[in-house]
């Protein structure tokens, strides 16, 4: 039968879908009954509409990552907040200070005779700090055969090699009391010389990276910042002529504690 | 009026959908969850603003669409965990897609992303014409069109699939 069938395609889809009027899904009916092309057709459709549910309905049991429900739990805390991105980090800094070390924030200000240059290139390096440490982050942090360059084991070694690479005494902090263990370390071209990566990873296997850049020209003090690029989080501030930047895919509040505690360390050992 | 927590609960309950169709629409594990963050977290922050009518998950759909359609505008750095892309391989297989479904799945990639997100929305999400209008934020004949156009389409690219097969045969 090579007479075409009263009926669109537009209609035919709306009867798979249950999108007729009673009437014509009754009329529809008669049609595929009559013309086999019609109810090939409609049949091809279905097939294909079982495939797909086939191919991606299995997604429904996969467990949620949880990274997701963390957003929501964070959410819940600000949601009374009208969540401009100046309030998100003055929200970061609030829970820095509830975690227990106020006394350096106070230091944020740009001391009254720092030079503009100069301004304009901490303001530089505070632009690429967190974005070339989360790109790290996301690219060594999943490797779990060869995550570092010197393990932890050869501890000695790797604060030698990285010193001597950044012609700076550069030092992993201790993180053992919050959970995280040194894995590593590596040495990775930065924006103008080596810079070094340090890792640490939970029982979890949660993993956080400490960038550590030499780049900065004048010996300088900024504020905890914080950036989120993709899913990653960083908590990131400049000492003396040290960049350093903390990331990990966590949760900001707990990695505000772990900031908090490499920023300690690190300003006592100087 | 719906109160502010038994919204996000109606909220988290679309999450494993909206995972299922951001990784029909685009493929990867890695992408798809990475737009599913995204989407979450504009929602949330606009959970205040949403006045409890109509169907949160059309909602939530509708912020999914505008941010995959930012996105396929201007790329961004592309965050790429290994590990998911090793699961990824054994999963396929152990799923045991038949041919035919690697087949459905490759066609599905060639159509163009306004005709897959409509298919994706009905055949899938099962949602009415209206829900998907609303998702896409386009009228109800420009649903009908499409996913008429999409299906169509895709019957095609899978004859050509299986006309391919037959001739390396």
């Amino acid at each position: 039968m090579n007479i075409q069938p009263p009926i669109t395609d537009e209609e035919l889809n709306a009867y798979l879908d249950g999108e007729l009027p009673t009437q014509r899904r009754l009329e529809v009916e008669a049609l595929l009954a009559e013309y086999p092309e019609l109810a090939a057709t409609l049949n091809a459709y279905r097939q294909q509409d079982q495939g797909i549910k086939a191919l991606f309905n299995p997604v429904l049991n996969e467990e949620i990552p949880v990274r997701f429900t963390r957003a929501t739990s964070a959410t819940t805390r600000f949601r009374a907040w009208p969540l401009s991105s100046l309030q998100r980090i003055a929200a970061s800094v609030l829970l820095v200070v509830a975690s227990g070390s106020a006394g350096w924030l106070a230091r944020g200000a740009w001391t009254p005779d720092t030079p503009s240059h100069d301004i304009a290139a901490i303001d530089n390096t505070l632009a690429t700090l967190p974005h070339q440490a989360a790109i790290a982050h996301v690219v060594y942090s999943p490797d779990m055969k060869r995550p570092v360059e010197i393990s932890a084991e050869h501890e000695d070694q790797l604060i030698t090699w990285l010193s001597k690479r950044l012609n700076a005494n550069v030092r992993p902090p201790s993180l053992g009391m919050l959970g995280y263990d040194l894995i590593g370390g590596r040495l990775l071209p930065g924006a103008s010389g080596p810079v070094a990566q340090f890792m640490y990873n939970d029982a979890a296997g949660r993993r956080v990276t400490l960038y550590v850049s030499t780049d900065n020209p004048r010996n300088q003090e900024t504020a905890f910042r914080f950036a989120q690029e993709g899913p990653v989080n960083v908590f990131y501030w400049i000492d003396g002529k040290f960049g350093y930047a903390l990331s990990a895919d966590m949760d900001k509040a707990e990695l505000a504690k772990l900031a908090t505690a490499v920023y300690g360390q690190l300003a006592s050992a100087h | 009026m719906v109160n502010p927590s038994e919204r996000e609960v109606q909220a988290l309950a679309c999450l494993p959908s909206l995972r299922r169709y951001a990784r029909a629409l685009l493929g990867s594990v890695a992408a798809a969850d990475d737009l599913v963050q995204d989407t979450l977290e504009k929602a949330w922050t606009r959970l205040s603003s949403w006045h409890g009518e109509g169907d949160i998950r059309a909602w939530l759909f509708s912020i999914m669409h505008n941010l995959h359609v930012d996105q396929v505008r201007k790329p961004r750095l592309v965050v790429i965990s290994m590990e998911d892309e090793m699961s990824d391989i054994p999963d396929r297989a152990r799923q045991g897609d038949t041919l035919a479904l690697r087949d459905l799945d490759r066609a599905l990639r060639k159509l163009p992303d306004e005709y897959r997100e409509v298919l994706l929305l009905v055949a899938l999400e099962e949602m009415s014409y209206a829900e998907a209008a609303e998702a896409l934020g386009c009228p109800p004949g420009t649903v009908m069109s499409r996913l008429s156009r999409a299906r169509a389409q895709l019957r095609v690219l899978l004859e050509a699939e299986h006309a391919a097969l037959k001739v390396v045969r």
